[in-house]
């Protein structure tokens, strides 16, 4: 059998551009005997006893970690090369639909057309200037424009999500836009504006679908997304970015998001439910569909070292790492969350296509899934991720506890297809300080949850039925979120259903680094003082367990097969 | 059900007591009595805003005292326009939406004020209805004593109305919601289970901030309170 030891000679072959070879570029490896035999693909490193220590967030500090020999490293696939005139590309797409007529032949002089475009939950960290929102509106308004079409409103689909500032709206949309359209024809969606939201129809299941007012009574619905992993765009995109609380609570409760392999759309029984919606919302509304990709290049120098296997580091990425390490570590945390947050990241787009939604999606699926999953055979007894400080919902805010538990049993455990990296029962062991600490406009509601709810009850479904309505019509909730920058008060108990998937299959999740007890206690972890600590607990006398490591940021998803 | 009690000036409107107050001072059925007031009140400055920084309960009375020898009649007269100057344009933006949902989550809504009930009826029947607690004055041969009916709606007095108010109507307090702008106010806010500081100063701001209440802001947002928020 033949597997990759990851300080083999050939380990340290790399491309030109320093990251883990891909397979396709790569050579036979070394064979090196492991008591059990597998065939991984080469961005699966298997750790042996001259690997360096790897890389990982806690937070927003990094750290190293000695991983036992055997562990199992999946790395992010190098990024994918950019398209080389992204505009074109988009003139190409709007005017070369797939399933529905280009965009310039559905226009006519004083018809009312809604651009809805994707917030700032995506992509993460947000992209450098120009986003490739920007891009699209530009080329969008431009050909609207010349068609006569001068009544157009641009509505940030922020669904139950806190609405953007100014200054981030600037940044997606570019100077020129806000300049033009902000605040009157450029704005935040309101899913609690009595007047703002209008009923579109029931699903055969009996899924309200209740939408954005203005984008309903629109001739024509124009969708920018900017996709960045699977479970973004499609359906979701209409039918999640511009609902209201009714909508979705069909599908963002314990009942549903129990059963998702969120990034695999085939396997999400929220997506089946979305899906239901948006096809409802395709016959009542003409959406012009325009889906973007990135690649996963989130991390420029001099933190490029992220992208790399640690064996293959050079003395330059060691003293950027260990400086960067020690830095952090003296800065006090605002300080730390501030440089994170300076640093957009460099993306490349991959990927413009447009039209109806469902072929749109499955070019988007394709391009996504191509630059993300792995290949890894077998499962792990323990998964060991770091928590990075960043999540789709604490741009420009700090990762709280609930947020935490979304990274590690939400998003983190759920970047596989196929089957989980780790066993039914197995352990997460993760790392990140898991303090008391909350953004007091961004994440009001969330407080109340994590110090009263909690306590009181771990179970999703008690927590749906007794406590999520009386938040979901708290007024003082819905007046931050409405007129503040706050998230919806049901979203905390969303963030809590986001990790019911991986509540149930996961035996136990183990933080490592916790600068407190109650928090982890709150949401049901264990603490070890140390990776060591934590896997000894993590451990069966007697038995020697299988790990996995997801290194994760980039965004890397495990394609698992058993 | 549950009950929601809202504190006004600062919290609801822009205004605070001393706006209806000029408003009544200067309209005083001749020049002459107008600057006459005017000067007492004037003079009686310094003594109010010594009292506003110790208690908020003296400081209505000595700004009340300022009403002695308006006749009843006039301040009738007066109130529908006093109401459209000094409150009605001074509504925050949303707050008539707020009571509305408060109203349509099923709650009663309470108006608990320092002002006076010539102005807080209409501000209540503007609002789509509400219950108010408020201050009346005390008239003798119909001219304004000067002096107020107790209980004086002020500071901690509100927290105990607010009980009272509950008690008597069957609501739980630990249901019920409250909102205000002042540190003044922060008994009553205490004395519910979901208070809410609405355009807050800065000690409110400050203890919202510690006990996590939500905090909303209905006005012109102060850069400073923004700052507060994102402060670790």
């Amino acid at each position: 059998m033949t597997t990759q030891s990851s300080s083999s000679p050939k380990a340290k072959k790399r491309t030109p551009s320093g990251t883990p070879a891909p397979a396709e570029e790569s050579s036979p490896l070394v064979a090196v005997t492991r008591a059990r035999p597998r065939s991984d693909h080469p961005l699966v490193v298997t750790i042996d006893t001259k690997s360096a220590p790897r890389a990982v967030f806690s937070g927003d500090q990094v750290l190293e970690v000695d991983l036992p020999v055997g562990t199992r490293v999946v790395y992010p696939r190098p990024p994918m090369d950019a398209l080389k005139d992204v505009d074109a590309a988009i003139r190409y797409a709007i005017n070369h639909p797939t399933g529905t007529a280009p965009l310039y032949a559905k226009l006519r002089p004083g018809m009312k057309v809604v651009i809805a475009i994707d917030d700032i939950s995506l992509p993460l960290p947000p992209m450098r200037r120009p986003d490739v929102r920007e891009r699209v509106l530009t080329i969008v308004l431009e050909l609207l424009a010349d068609h006569g079409v001068d009544d157009v409103t641009i509505i940030i689909a922020t669904s139950l999500h806190r609405r953007m500032t100014a200054s981030e709206v600037r940044h997606v949309v570019g100077d020129r836009i806000f300049g033009a359209y902000w605040p009157d024809r450029l704005y935040n969606h309101d899913a609690e504006d009595p007047k703002g939201m209008k009923r579109v129809g029931v699903t055969d299941h009996g899924e309200v679908v209740e939408l954005n007012r203005k984008a309903v009574e629109s001739d024509l619905l124009v969708y920018v997304n900017l996709n960045l992993v699977p479970m973004d765009g499609g359906h979701k995109s209409v039918a999640v970015g511009l609902c209201g609380y009714k909508s979705l609570r069909a599908h963002h409760n314990p009942h549903v998001m129990g059963d998702c392999a969120y990034m695999d759309p085939k396997a999400s029984a929220l997506a089946d439910s979305v899906d239901r919606m948006g096809r409802l919302v395709e016959k009542a509304l003409d959406v012009f569909h325009i889906e973007t990709t990135i690649n996963n290049r989130m991390f420029d120098r001099p933190l490029s070292f992220f992208h790399k296997n640690e064996d293959d580091w050079t003395a330059a990425d060691r003293v950027a790492f260990k400086g960067l390490a020690f830095t952090l570590s003296r800065l006090p945390q605002a300080a730390r969350q501030a440089v994170f947050e300076k640093i957009p990241s460099p993306y490349g787009v991959t990927g413009v296509f447009a039209g109806e939604c469902t072929a749109v999606h499955e070019q988007t699926l394709e391009r996504s899934f191509a630059q993300y999953l792995v290949p890894i055979h077998g499962q792990a007894d323990i998964l060991v991720s770091g928590i990075p400080h960043i999540s789709p919902y604490n741009v420009n805010s700090y990762l709280n506890p609930l947020l935490v538990q979304v990274m590690a049993q939400g998003y983190l455990f759920n970047f596989h297809r196929g089957a989980p990296l780790v066993k039914k029962g197995g352990t997460m062991i993760i790392f990140h300080p898991c303090s008391d600490k909350f953004d007091a406009e961004h994440h009001a509601p969330y407080i109340e949850f994590v110090h009263d709810v909690l306590p009181q009850t771990r179970d999703a479904a008690v927590m749906h039925k007794q406590f999520e309505e009386k938040f979901a019509t708290n007024p003082a909730y819905i007046e931050m979120y409405r007129r503040g920058h706050a998230y919806h008060p049901a979203h905390p108990f969303f963030m809590w259903y986001w990790g019911e998937a991986g509540r149930r299959h996961l035996g136990r999740v183990i933080v490592v680094g916790a600068d407190n007890d109650y928090i982890p206690k709150l949401l049901g972890w264990e603490t070890a003082r140390s990776f060591a600590e934590a896997l000894a607990m993590a451990k069966t006398p007697g038995q020697s367990p299988e790990l996995a490591m997801l290194h994760a940021p980039p965004i890397v998803m495990a394609d698992v097969t058993i | 059900m549950a009950a929601s009690f809202f504190d006004v000036d600062g919290t609801l409107t822009s205004t605070n007591l001393l706006h209806p107050t000029f408003f009544y001072l200067t309209n005083q059925p001749n020049p002459l009595r107008s600057v006459g007031a005017l000067a007492r009140a004037a003079l009686g400055a310094p003594r109010m805003a010594l009292a506003e920084l110790v208690d908020r309960r003296r400081f209505n009375e000595l700004l009340f005292a300022t009403y002695e020898g308006i006749s009843r009649d006039r301040l009738l007269l007066l109130a529908d326009e006093a109401f459209d100057r000094a409150v009605r344009r001074a509504i925050y933006p949303g707050a008539r939406e707020l009571v509305q949902r408060c109203r349509s989550e099923g709650h009663e809504v309470v108006l608990v004020s320092g002002a006076l009930d010539l102005l807080m009826n209409p501000l209540a029947k503007y609002l789509g209805g509400a219950a108010v607690i408020c201050n009346r004055l005390d008239f003798k041969d119909g001219y304004a004593t000067g002096k107020l009916l107790r209980p004086v709606v002020a500071g901690p007095e509100k927290a105990r109305l607010v009980r009272a108010w509950a008690r008597e109507h069957g609501h739980d307090l630990e249901g019920c919601f409250a909102y205000s702008d002042s540190y003044s106010d922060v008994p009553m806010l205490s004395a519910v289970g979901r208070p809410c500081a609405v355009n807050p100063d800065y000690r409110l701001a400050k203890l919202a901030r510690t006990y996590a209440w939500p905090v909303i802001h209905l006005g012109k947002r102060p850069t400073a309170s923004r700052l507060l928020d994102h402060l670790p």
